[in-house]
C-alpha cells in the first residue's frame, strides 16, 4: 500500500436499513428487506400559497424508504427551510461518518479537506413545491432557496460550510455509477494531497414528480408484493424497486490514518470507469465495457481476480441486465465461481446513492469477515445464472479483498476493488 | 513521466454566435446579445432580459429522435461537441473508443424539460402527486442530467469514462479540470469535455429574482449585463455552450493535431462560507488562482490575459477585484482582465468552458475582448478590465476564474505551446 493510497476510515449511512452505520450492518446481516408499501406523498410544507388538491396514483406500489430518519436531529430548522430530503440524508450521513472517523475537522487544515456527492436527481420534492408555486401562484410565491436548495451541488455546498471542507469539492453525475466516480475523483484529490475527502452520495427519489420521470424507465417494477419486487439474477425476475437514502464515507491517504491510529475499514486500491455509448434507454449488446470496468479496476489495483473473496453486483434486476453482469464476472473470473452478493435487494436501487451505499457494504464486510446476503432470491431460482449467489450472511470467508460492480441508466459502468486493512 | 493535457478543438453555441468563430467576433465586437424573454412573457417577473441563443437544433443535423428525446441544454452540447470534434480533426473511427472520455458540466441539466412536463402532467401546478401518463417519454433522462454524457457518449463511440460534473456556476472549469485530471492520470488520452446550461424557464428566472440577483434593468437589455461597472445591477441569466477536445499532448502530437494551448493548471477551492454570499476578501479564490499559477509553472508577471468571473453582481465583482489582489499583488494592475458576460450573460454552468474557449482562442489570436458596457467603473474595481474596445497582445498565459453557489471557487490556466 503506498502511502497516498486512500483508506476508508468513517462510514455514514441513511439507509432503509438503518440511520447510522451500526443499525444499517445489523440489519443487514438479519437480510430482513426494507422494501415495503410506499408511503403516501404528504405535500412538504408549503412556503407560502394554498395546499394543494386532486391527488393521483403513483406509478409505484413499493418501494425502500427509510422509516427511522428524524431530519431534525441532523438538521436545525433554520437549515432544513433551505434544503430537501436529499441533503438532508447527505447532511446526516456526513456528520456520521466524520464521528465514526474521530475526525474533527475544526483540528485539520479546512483547504486540505474536500467533499465529492454523487448526485442524481436533486432536491426532488423541493424542487417540485416551487415549480408549483411558481404555476399555480405566481413567481412571488418561489422561495428565496429555491436557487440553493435543488441544484444537484447543494448537498456538496451545505457540507463543505458546516464542516469547513475548504480544498477542491466536486458533484459527479452518472446515476447509479456516480458513488465510485466519487470516490474516483477523491482518490485523485488525496494523490494530489488532500489530506481527508469527504465522498459519497445520497438520493431522495421517492417523490411524485421524480417517481412520475422513473415510470420512463422500462424495468420499474410496479407490482404491490415486496417478496417479488427485486429479485436480481431470479429466474423470474421483474425489473427493481427504487429506494432512498445512501452513504458517506471518510477517505484518506493511508499513512494519515496510520499516523493518527484511526481504524481503517478498507483500502481503496482501484476505480474504473466505462461506458456502453451504445443508446441513451436501450442496453448495450453485449457486457464488453461492463467487464472492462472490473479488469481495469483489477488491474488498478495490482489484485488478481482470485483473490476477490466478494463481488457486490449492480443487480440490475430485469433479466437482461442481469444475463449481461453474469457473464461480465464469468469472463473475469474465468472458471472460478466467485461469491457474489446483492445486499441492495433489501434496499433498492437508490440512483446516486446506490454505489455508495454498496461501497459501505464492501467495508464493512471486510472489515467484519462478514459477506451481507442477497434477500428475496432463492439460490434455486438463481442456478441459471452460474452464480455462486450468497443469499443467507457468510461469516468468516477469510475476506482479504471484494469488487464492487455499479451501473447506470444510459451505459455507465464503474467498478472498485476494496482490500482489507 | 507527467502526461500533460492539451486543448485541440473548440465549439461553441452562445447568444449572438451560433459557432466558434462568430463567438469570437462577438466578444471582440463587446455587441451584448441581450434582449427581453421570447421564450415566454417575462411580464410578471423582476428579471425580463437574458441573453438567449438563436438555436434550432435541426440546423445543426440532430436527428429528430435526439431531439425529441434531449433537453436543449443537451441539444446545445451536442452542437458544440460535434464542432469541436471536426474542428480536432478527430478520426473517431481511427481512434480507440476505450480510451476517449466524457466530462460535461452543468449546474441546472434539463430544467426546461422538468418544468414544461410538469406543468402539464400536475395540471398547471394543481396536483401534488401527478399523472404520469401525460409526460413524454425520456424523462429519466430529463431527471437525472448524467443522461447529457450518455448523448455525448454514444454520439461519439466513447467509451472511456464519462460524467456530468455539476458544481454550479463553476461547472464549466471543473468539467475541464475533471478531464485534465483524466488525462494525467492515464484514465483517458481523449477527453470531449466542456459545459451547456439552458436555464432560460419561468422556475429559474423566478428563483434569481427571488434573491435578487438578475438585474432588473429592463429597459435597455443591452446595457444591462455591466461587470465592475459603478451601475451594475446584478446579472443577466443566459445560456450556451462550449466543448472543449482536451487531448493527451503526445497523442495529439501522434496524430499532427492543431494543438491551441495547454491545460497547465486547475485547482478549487470553497469558501465555507455562505450558499450565495461570498467573503469580501476574496480569500479562497485568491488561493484557488495562486495554487494553479503555481502548477502552470509561472509567476503572475507570465500571465497575458485573464478571463474574469464577473458576472456583475455587486458583491461578486468587488470580491474578485480583492481576490486577484491578494494572489498576484501588484503585478495584475499591469494584466488586461475582462468578463465576456457582458456580452454574452451568465449561462450559469456553462460559462466557465465559454470562457475557457475565449481564453484558448485568445491565445491563439493574441487580441483581448473587452468588457461591454463598462462606462463608470466602480472604484473599488480598480484594475484594467478592458474597457469597452478590444485590444491587440501577446498572450502565452491566459487564467480564468470562477465562483459560484455553494461557495465554490475554481481557476485553470490555459499556457501556449512552443511547436
Amino acid at each position: 500500500m503506498s502511502a497516498r493510497t486512500p483508506v476508508i476510515t468513517g462510514i455514514g449511512v441513511v439507509a432503509p436499513t438503518g440511520v447510522g452505520v451500526a443499525e444499517h450492518w445489523r440489519n443487514s446481516l438479519a437480510g430482513t428487506t426494507r422494501i415495503a408499501p410506499i408511503s403516501a406523498p404528504e405535500p412538504p410544507a408549503p412556503t407560502g400559497g394554498s395546499t394543494s388538491s386532486v391527488d393521483r396514483d403513483l406509478p409505484i406500489s413499493v418501494a425502500g424508504e427509510v422509516a427511522g430518519f428524524t431530519h431534525t436531529e441532523f438538521v436545525a430548522n433554520r437549515l432544513a427551510v433551505q434544503t430537501d430530503r436529499w441533503t438532508w440524508m447527505a447532511l446526516a450521513a456526513t456528520e456520521m461518518a466524520l464521528t465514526d472517523a474521530d475526525l474533527d475537522p475544526r483540528r485539520e487544515v479546512p483547504m486540505d479537506l474536500s467533499v465529492v456527492t454523487a448526485s442524481g436527481s436533486g432536491g426532488n420534492a423541493f424542487g417540485q413545491r416551487e415549480i408549483q408555486a411558481l404555476w399555480r401562484d405566481g413567481p412571488r410565491m418561489v422561495s428565496a432557496y429555491q436557487s440553493i436548495g435543488w441544484f444537484y451541488a447543494a448537498s456538496s455546498g451545505q457540507i463543505s460550510i458546516r464542516h469547513q471542507l475548504k480544498g477542491a469539492c466536486g458533484v459527479l453525475v452518472a446515476d447509479g455509477a456516480g458513488g465510485i466516480g466519487a470516490v474516483a475523483q477523491a482518490r485523485r484529490l488525496i494523490r494530489r494531497g488532500s489530506a481527508a475527502v469527504v465522498a459519497g452520495g445520497t438520493e431522495a427519489p421517492l417523490s411524485p414528480y421524480a417517481l412520475a420521470c422513473q415510470s420512463s424507465v422500462a424495468t420499474l417494477h410496479r407490482g404491490a408484493d415486496p417478496a417479488l419486487a427485486y429479485r436480481p439474477f431470479a429466474a423470474g425476475a421483474s425489473g427493481y424497486v427504487p429506494g432512498e437514502g445512501g452513504a458517506m464515507l471518510v477517505l484518506e491517504a493511508a499513512h494519515r490514518a496510520r499516523g493518527r491510529s484511526a481504524r481503517v475499514y478498507a483500502e481503496i486500491a482501484g476505480t474504473a470507469s466505462t461506458h456502453d455509448a451504445h443508446h441513451p434507454s436501450e442496453p448495450a449488446p453485449d457486457h464488453r465495457q461492463l467487464a472492462r470496468a472490473m479488469r481495469t479496476a483489477l488491474d488498478r489495483a495490482g489484485v488478481s481476480p482470485d483473490e476477490i473473496g466478494v463481488v457486490f453486483a449492480d443487480g440490475a434486476g430485469d433479466p437482461l441486465g442481469d444475463r449481461r453482469e453474469a457473464a461480465a464476472i464469468a469472463e473475469v473470473f474465468g472458471g472460478r465461481r466467485v461469491p457474489v452478493t446483492v445486499p441492495k435487494t433489501m434496499t433498492g436501487r437508490l440512483c446516486s446513492g446506490g454505489a455508495s451505499l454498496d461501497l459501505a457494504w464492501a467495508a464493512l464486510a471486510l472489515r467484519h469477515d462478514v459477506v451481507p446476503p442477497t434477500v428475496n432470491v432463492d439460490p434455486a431460482d438463481a442456478a441459471a445464472s452460474g452464480l455462486d449467489l450468497v443469499t443467507e450472511a457468510r461469516e468468516g470467508a477469510g475476506l482479504r479483498a471484494a469488487l464492487v460492480v455499479a451501473r447506470g441508466v444510459g451505459g455507465f459502468n464503474a467498478a472498485a476493488v476494496l482490500t482489507a486493512a | 513521466m507527467t502526461r500533460r493535457s492539451v486543448v485541440t478543438g473548440i465549439g461553441v453555441v452562445v447568444p449572438g454566435g451560433a459557432n466558434r468563430e462568430e463567438f469570437w467576433s462577438r466578444i471582440v465586437a463587446g455587441k451584448p446579445a441581450i434582449r427581453r424573454i421570447s421564450r415566454f412573457d417575462p411580464g410578471a417577473y423582476r428579471s425580463q432580459i437574458a441573453a438567449e441563443c438563436d438555436f434550432d437544433p435541426a440546423e445543426y443535423g440532430l436527428s429528430p429522435q435526439v431531439i425529441r428525446r434531449t433537453d436543449r441544454f443537451v441539444q446545445m452540447a451536442c452542437a458544440s461537441a460535434d464542432e469541436a470534434v471536426r474542428d480536432a480533426g478527430l478520426d473517431l473511427v481511427a481512434i480507440d473508443g476505450d480510451r476517449v472520455g466524457v466530462s460535461l458540466g452543468s449546474a441546472v441539466g434539463a430544467t426546461i424539460r422538468l418544468e414544461d412536463e410538469y406543468v402539464v402532467a400536475s395540471d398547471h401546478g394543481r396536483a401534488w402527486t401527478v399523472d404520469a401518463n401525460h409526460l413524454m417519454p425520456f424523462m429519466y433522462q430529463q431527471l437525472v442530467p448524467s443522461s447529457a454524457a450518455t448523448e455525448l457518449a454514444v454520439r461519439y463511440g466513447a467509451h472511456g469514462p464519462a460524467a456530468v460534473i455539476s458544481t454550479g456556476c463553476t461547472s464549466g472549469i471543473d468539467s475541464i479540470g475533471h478531464a485534465h485530471g483524466l488525462i494525467q492520470d492515464g484514465e483517458a488520452d481523449v477527453v470531449i469535455a466542456g459545459a451547456s446550461d439552458a436555464p432560460i424557464s419561468p422556475i429559474t428566472v423566478a428563483c434569481f429574482d427571488a434573491i435578487r440577483a438578475t438585474t432588473p434593468r429592463n429597459d435597455e437589455p443591452e446595457l444591462a449585463s455591466r461587470p465592475f461597472d459603478a451601475g451594475r445591477q446584478g446579472f443577466v441569466l443566459g445560456e450556451g455552450s462550449a466543448v472543449l477536445i482536451v487531448e493527451e499532448l503526445e497523442h495529439a502530437r501522434a496524430r499532427g493535431a492543431r494543438i491551441y494551448c495547454e491545460v497547465s493548471g486547475y485547482a478549487a477551492r470553497a469558501n465555507g462560507f455562505h450558499m450565495t454570499g461570498l467573503r469580501p476578501d476574496g480569500f479562497e479564490l485568491g488561493e484557488a488562482i495562486s495554487e494553479t499559477v503555481a502548477q502552470a509553472g509561472i509567476t503572475p508577471e507570465d500571465i497575458g490575459y485573464i478571463s474574469a468571473h464577473g458576472s456583475g453582481t455587486k458583491q461578486n465583482d468587488r470580491h474578485e477585484t480583492a481576490a486577484y489582489k491578494r494572489a498576484l499583488g501588484d503585478t495584475v494592475r499591469g494584466i488586461p482582465i475582462s468578463s465576456i458576460k457582458s456580452v454574452v450573460g451568465h449561462s450559469l454552468g456553462a460559462i466557465g468552458s465559454i470562457e475557457m474557449a475565449a481564453c484558448a482562442l485568445v491565445i491563439e489570436r493574441g487580441v483581448i475582448p473587452p468588457t461591454a458596457n463598462l462606462t463608470d467603473p466602480d472604484p473599488e474595481c480598480d484594475l484594467d478590465y478592458t474597457p469597452l474596445v478590444s485590444r491587440e497582445a501577446e498572450v502565452h498565459h491566459a487564467l480564468s476564474a470562477g465562483s459560484g453557489f455553494g461557495g465554490f471557487q475554481s481557476a485553470m490556466v490555459f499556457s501556449r505551446v512552443p511547436a
